[in-house]
């Protein structure tokens, strides 16, 4: 199961794993046998994406078996298709058009909330790869990687406040950014910028035809597909 | 009520000196007057910015800190989902805003490779020298800045001096001291203006310079070292599950340089340079390794000028910019650490997610471990030694 294809949003022309990720996966296949859900490659580099049940198990076969010693980060994604803004409504169309239907990168995933980490080995072949888990979308909870990587502690405070995801056994999950009273989880696509419900973001004004440009044409790549 | 059975004390020979400690410890505790906590910051000169520390003192001994970040949090990675790459760059300058031009580079490869666009390598030689440019003006802000925190006036001057040569010459090239704002995707902005080579080698020769002046004037002092040596220690292994990285770990004997070691991202392997590592992972180890590092950039930017490929500095872009859908993680040795970018594409014209995994939020998490037992005074010594810019925390 572990030779599943990677999933489309993987593009058409997806690098394959280089020699040292192809090692990687080999050992961390037989660590963590069906726990290993899935694995893509991103430029190369390997992802992986593990059973919930199992992500601080992957987290301690990386450090042992893997001498990734070096926590780069630990943060979310949150796939649900950005909410779309109508025209008509005069709200701002300054920003990109993402696709409307839900799709998933690399290694794919199970539902909107994923959490995602990058790992990496100080050590002479510097072996680094970037594990992915889903959670559950109503109650989303993890295990917490702090008796793992001591470095943890901050990177799951910012996950827990931007995406609202419970690291059980986490020794003081609170606000690292933002104040204590806060409600809501921004880093959630269903968040609404409000800068940008408030005021629509005037760049577009500003913007003149090049010469030679008809006026109600394109205007100058900004953001908008002008095709 | 249940009393214990009583003990079999058996009798023994003991030191009298023994019970006096015993009683002095007895008074100790009977004076306890409870812990202290101390405020320092969000205003603290110290802190570079807004970085606020609560620690509880026990007399002059820290027992717990607790640093509190996010008075600077802008909300970046929320702010990226709303723009397009071309724009993207102009935030992401203000992250680490003593280095923009090193926080460029690597979203600005991100991109490029999801695209399968390759900078000209002229460009790449820019940006190469440019990064090199803005870590020695990092560094030498630093080297500066840590004699001001324990005491020592005059290395500050000489760095403020000796950093605005370099960041003269960023300004040259860029327009912005601080924002150069200078990467395209694809390529540069524009080519060096006339005459920058030579005014540059004449800058390199007064930084390899001003590091011989802090070398005799800081680290051969007995007053910094007394007030650096063995003060804040971080083992590797520690170090590194904090996520510390860059010249703090290399402090630590840790022999792992992205420039080196990780994935390609600028032609660094066509350089002749070394990287330097510190056994003891104390806070004079973490100046040592800065100022040698200060030395090689300069030396590498020497190299680089002479060795600049003639060529284009842009490559063939479409003029509306749409990365294809998949994703890229690209990090890199920025002054500070390692800098990296998690970029999520779903083939539009702006970034879907974009994970900011900044150096000095990982530095500054270590300070709860590292600052437990220390002295008062070395808490500004270890804050000023681990050298963070509140923009790279807060993001």
């Amino acid at each position: 199961m572990a030779d599943a294809p990677t999933t489309e949003a993987d593009g058409p022309t997806a690098p394959a794993l280089d020699e040292r990720a192809q090692q990687v996966l080999a050992r961390l296949e037989a660590e963590l046998g069906d726990a290993l859900v899935e694995h893509g490659s991103a430029l190369g580099d390997l992802v992986v994406r593990v059973r919930p049940d199992a992500w601080r198990r992957a987290a301690e076969a990386c450090r042992q078996a893997l001498d990734c010693d070096f926590l780069s980060f630990v943060s979310g994604i949150d796939w649900m298709p950005t909410p779309v803004v109508e025209e008509d409504a005069g709200g701002d169309t300054s920003s990109p058009v993402q696709p409307r239907e839900m799709t998933f990168g690399v290694a794919g995933s199970a539902g909107r909330l994923q959490v995602f980490a990058h790992v990496e080995s100080t050590y002479a072949p510097h072996w680094a790869v970037t594990l992915k888990t889903d959670v559950d979308e109503a109650a989303p909870r993890l295990e917490s990687w702090v008796p793992v990587y001591a470095g943890a502690d901050w990177h799951e405070r910012e996950t827990w406040e931007m995406y609202g995801v419970v690291f059980d056994g986490h020794p003081s999950l609170r606000h690292l950014y933002l104040p204590a009273e806060f409600e809501g989880h921004p880093l959630r696509k269903d968040f609404p910028l409000l800068a940008r419900d408030v005021k629509p973001w005037p760049g577009l004004v500003d913007v003149e035809p090049m010469p030679g440009e008809s006026e109600a044409g394109e205007t100058a790549g900004e953001g908008e597909d002008a095709s | 009520m249940t009393t214990t059975p009583p003990r079999d004390i058996p009798e023994f020979d003991v030191d009298p000196t023994l019970y006096r400690h015993l009683a002095d410890t007895q008074m100790n505790v009977e004076l306890d007057t409870g812990d202290m906590i101390l405020n320092i910051g969000p205003q603290h000169p110290a802190t570079h910015g807004t970085l606020r520390l609560v620690v509880r003192l026990d007399g002059e001994r820290v027992v717990a800190a607790d640093p509190i970040i996010g008075y600077m949090h802008r909300g970046y990675e929320k702010l990226v989902e709303f723009r397009t790459y071309p724009q993207i760059t102009t935030l992401i300058n203000r992250i680490d805003w003593l280095s923009s031009f090193a926080n460029e580079v690597p979203f600005i490869a991100a991109a490029e490779r999801l695209m399968e666009i390759e900078a000209p390598p002229r460009a790449q030689w820019i940006r190469t020298t440019l990064t090199e440019l803005s870590r020695i003006a990092t560094f030498l802000l630093f080297l500066g800045e840590m004699g001001l925190q324990v005491g020592a006036i005059t290395p500050a001057f000489y760095g403020f001096r000796d950093r605005e040569y370099v960041l003269n010459l960023i300004e040259a090239v860029t327009g912005g001291r601080f924002h150069p704002n200078f990467n395209r995707i694809g390529g540069i902005k524009e080519d060096l203006p006339w005459g920058w080579i030579a005014d540059c080698k004449q800058a390199m020769a007064k930084v390899l310079e001003s590091c011989d002046t802090f070398e005799d004037l800081v680290v051969g002092n007995p007053i910094f070292e007394q007030r650096t040596r063995s003060i804040g220690i971080i083992p590797a292994s520690v170090g590194a599950s904090y996520g510390v990285s860059g010249s703090n770990l290399r402090a630590s004997g840790v022999d792992w340089d992205l420039r080196r070691d990780g994935k390609p991202y600028l032609p660094y392997h066509e350089l002749d340079w070394k990287v330097w590592t510190h056994p003891d992972g104390d806070s004079f180890a973490r100046y040592w390794v800065r100022l040698q590092e200060t030395r090689e950039s300069a030396r590498m930017v020497l190299q680089l000028v002479d060795g600049l490929p003639s060529g284009p500095i842009m490559a063939k872009v479409p003029r509306i910019i749409k990365v294809p859908a998949g994703e890229a993680w690209i990090n890199t040795e920025n002054p500070l650490g390692e800098m990296g970018y998690y970029v999520v594409s779903k083939g539009a014209t702006g970034p879907f997610r974009v994970k900011i995994r900044s150096a000095s939020f990982s530095n500054v998490s270590i300070l709860p471990w590292v600052l437990r037992g220390v002295f008062v005074p070395d808490v500004i010594t270890i804050l000023a030694s681990l050298y963070f810019i509140l923009g790279d925390i807060d993001r």
